[in-house]
């Protein structure tokens, strides 16, 4: 028997104020991948058995390492929001769904900012 | 896997070829295959929870025609991009 009045216990449990935006950026970023994964799944078959010089070449050119860029951060950030499903339909405990969750983020901004940085450093040539 | 592809290249022609001839092996062409296919399922399926998030396609019947499409498409699309890879190969 708590002390608190029900009035008191409910209160602050209720919405996390966040309301659609997790399952709407979801969509777009599902929306923005069709084309993208197109598109990327047609320049690696093309460039299949090709060499360093020949790949590079291609990540080169602008609107190929502006698409691969798009592609990485669209993508890790679908793939993000989708294992957080995963976790918060699937793992029991608290503290290991609130540690897989927040261990995703960290993993997925980490691969984002490795592929920034080697996608840049081929662009702008070096 | 992209993500270390990318960074292969980046890292010069040494790491690019560590992966490439990894990705040229028997073992690397099967996991390739499974991932490719995988990815395209999940391209496939997910523009049916598309069609299915504005409302459209919820009769039995369309769920179980749009259910076995995504199976076939998946297979032809893994199909064709398999062909145009050993396409380029045979011209290297």
């Amino acid at each position: 028997m708590s002390l608190r009045s029900p009035l008191s216990q409910v209160q602050g449990l209720g919405s996390a104020k966040e309301g659609v935006n997790h399952w709407w950026w979801q969509r777009v970023t599902a929306l923005a991948l069709v084309p993208l994964t197109v598109w990327l799944v047609i320049c690696v078959a093309r460039l299949t058995g090709a060499d360093h010089a020949e790949v590079a070449a291609w990540m080169r050119s602008p609107l190929n390492s502006a698409l691969l860029i798009l592609f990485v951060s669209v993508g890790l950030y679908h793939t993000q929001l989708g294992m957080q499903v995963v976790w918060e339909d699937y793992v029991q405990s608290e503290w290991f769904k609130f540690a897989t969750i927040i261990g995703t983020k960290f993993i997925a901004t980490l691969l984002a900012v490795i592929a920034f940085i080697s996608i840049l450093r081929i662009a702008l040539g070096s | 896997m992209l993500v270390y592809w990318i960074m292969a290249i980046a890292s010069g022609p040494d790491a690019y070829n560590t992966i490439r001839s990894f990705f040229g092996s028997v073992i690397g062409k099967l996991l390739l295959l499974g991932w490719s296919y995988a990815l395209f399922y999940h391209l496939c399926n997910g523009i049916r929870h598309l069609f299915w998030d504005i409302g459209m396609g919820f009769e039995m019947r369309t769920v179980y025609i749009s259910g076995w499409a995504v199976v076939v498409a998946s297979l032809v699309l893994t199909l064709s991009a398999w062909l145009i890879g050993y396409a380029m190969a045979d011209n290297v």
